[in-house]
């Protein structure tokens, strides 16, 4: 069996989250960079069905500049035993499509049975990539799966759109997409750490992948202006002397919310 | 079968039981302000049809019945057949989507099938001298973008309950299509069911009031602090993750990255911290109100108004103050 993940680095979310506004890009100088918790979640999920199969083979692919190759080798240390990496100029600030063409064409050359993605990324939080690259792929794709079973050529589990609840299931190869109702991630421990070093890590061009992120002859979608919010006006904070409740209420009452 | 020229398509997501779904009305709006509204309704057997009339009551000029015979069994790929159907028929200028789990596979999927430029999330659409742009509102409101296509129309989805605005009621002329399965293989499904949340209090998405608890309710008991109080202020219940993860509450309340983002006149935090995966849940919410003990929680960042104190103090005071300013009221 091989799975592949697909693997976003994203700026922690603890600290501030800016747009640049020169080119609406998210600024990802300033930040911590780190793997986004949900395709760590993903990954997961990947590793405990790897833990129980050991013919499983799990590659994580991730479309991401030069500079996340550190990030990126927490993967390995988790467990995962090779990284693609694709990454070059040309893809910097690419667009939803030019990003899901990158991820399936780096997963065609790798070769799976399995695509494991998480929902939504915790920046930019679209929750479109994993359809457009089943799409892409000519798959079938089971998304936001807050279970999943991987057996016997097939991958089961339970679908919650928020308003309806299900049973999803379909046939190998297919691209599946997991909610944070999966389990947290495992921390890699020492030997994982010492062992990642010697996995394989791969870094692809689009050029390499024969795909042209700056294609004209699809519709992309282009920003056209950003602005940043003026600072919300600083509120008060009361601390309870035993008044606060009755001020709230007065609060409450001359902004016609009662 | 002659269509507008200027038609928005719009894909009106029905629940298993064919109910329309909440953002049907929404999106239509939204076409209606770029263009003509046509609605697509995807259905499986020809004769599941008796919504083509309330279309024109949300102000669709046009309602396309699509069946196809997958569309009970079948996940993403009838709809997307449908909506290609009906893209092919119709030449429109725009195609709009709700922003639900549904809503984004499908638009992904007929983006990358159509070659068309994909938007997600829009909370606002308008058209100038170039054609279909759309706002958005990035990281919890902090920013917000304009974004366009490179050419052609876009498929867009619009996030739920973003579009306040409803069209005037027409007369909607029908259609009926039906579309030939894709030989693409689709995933399935079963033991379909609806969460049915059975409760007096307003929807969640369109309340203009919430009062959302968090783990600092403690206990799944404790947590009717929070029901009493949005009771008083006639608002919905909201919850954080931590409050759902803790089994305090169901998980169609939770607000944030993972659950709804809403943006109310009136938010209410009662003893939620305020983690950056609740904030964008909520942070557009016009009031912000928020009662924690930790004085470092990072929700009184973002309040209007916050109380440093108790909550199993300051509410029931505060239901209480609530109740006497009524009565002075009245």
């Amino acid at each position: 069996m091989k799975i592949v993940v697909l693997m976003k680095v994203v700026p922690d979310t603890y600290g501030d989250r800016r747009l640049d506004p020169e080119t609406g890009l998210t600024d990802r100088s300033t930040d911590e960079l780190i793997l986004d918790e949900i395709g760590e979640r993903a990954l997961e999920v990947a590793l405990r069905y790897a833990d129980f199969s050991p013919d499983t083979d799990v590659t994580v692919i991730s479309a991401s500049p030069e500079t996340s190759a550190t990030v990126l080798r927490k993967s390995l240390a988790m467990g995962a035993h090779a990284v693609v990496q694709v990454s070059d100029a040309q893809l910097r600030g690419a667009d939803l499509r030019a990003t899901a063409e990158a991820l399936a064409a780096a997963a065609r050359r790798t070769g799976f049975d399995l695509v494991i993605a998480g929902n939504t990324s915790t920046d930019g939080a679209g929750g479109v990539v994993p359809a457009m690259v089943s799409e892409l792929l000519s798959l079938p794709l089971l998304s936001n799966l807050t279970s999943v079973e991987i057996a016997d050529g097939v991958v089961s589990g339970s679908r919650s759109t928020g308003d309806e609840a299900m049973i999803a299931t379909t046939e190998l190869p297919a691209v599946i997409s997991i909610t944070e109702a999966m389990p947290d991630a495992r921390f890699p421990n020492f030997k994982a750490i010492m062992a990642a070093k010697k996995k394989p890590f791969d870094t692809v061009t689009s050029e390499e992948l024969g795909i042209d992120p700056q294609d004209l002859a699809v519709g992309r979608s282009i920003l056209l202006g950003v602005a940043e919010r003026p600072p919300r006006q600083a509120g008060i904070t009361l601390t309870d002397d035993g008044t606060a409740a009755n001020q709230l209420a007065d609060f409450l009452v001359k902004n016609r919310f009662v | 079968m002659t269509y507008p020229t200027d038609a928005v398509l719009v894909l009106i997501d029905t629940t298993g039981t064919g109910e329309l779904a909440s953002s049907a009305a929404g999106l239509i709006s939204a076409a209606s302000q770029i263009g003509t509204p046509v609605a697509v309704i995807v259905v499986a057997e020809p004769d599941a049809v008796g919504a083509s009339a309330d279309l024109g009551a949300l102000g669709a000029a046009h309602t396309i019945v699509v069946t196809h015979p997958d569309f009970s069994t079948a996940l993403v790929t009838p709809s997307t057949d449908a909506m290609q159907l009906a893209f092919s028929q119709t030449s429109p200028c725009a195609v709009l989507l709700a922003n639900s789990v549904a809503g984004r596979d499908v638009a992904a999927c007929l983006a990358v099938r159509l070659g068309l430029a994909l938007v997600v999330d829009a909370v606002g659409i308008d058209k100038d001298a170039d054609g279909v742009i759309a706002n958005h509102s990035v990281f919890g409101g902090a920013y917000t973008a304009v974004s366009a296509p490179t050419f052609g129309p876009p498929v867009i989805t619009m996030r739920e309950g973003a579009i306040a605005t409803r069209a005037i009621a027409r007369e909607s002329v029908s259609h009926q299509l039906s579309a030939e399965p894709t030989p693409q293989r689709a995933g399935r499904f079963k033991d379909m069911q609806r969460s049915v949340v059975q409760t007096s209090r307003p929807a969640l998405r369109s309340a203009r009031s919430v009062v959302a608890g968090g783990r600092g309710l403690g206990s799944a008991e404790q947590f009717t602090l929070a029901e009493q109080l949005a009771d008083t202020l006639g608002a919905a219940l909201g919850a954080s993750r931590a409050a759902v993860d803790a089994g305090y509450i169901d998980h169609a309340h939770q607000v944030g990255q993972t659950g709804v983002t809403i943006s109310p006149d009136l938010y209410v935090a009662l003893g939620i911290s305020g983690a950056i995966q609740h904030l964008v849940g909520m942070q557009t919410s016009k009031t912000i109100v928020a009662i924690n003990k930790d004085s470092d929680a990072p929700i009184f960042e973002s309040a209007d108004f916050g109380i440093v104190g108790d909550v199993f103090t300051v509410v029931p005071q505060l239901i209480a103050a609530l109740g006497e300013r009524r009565e002075q009221l009245s």
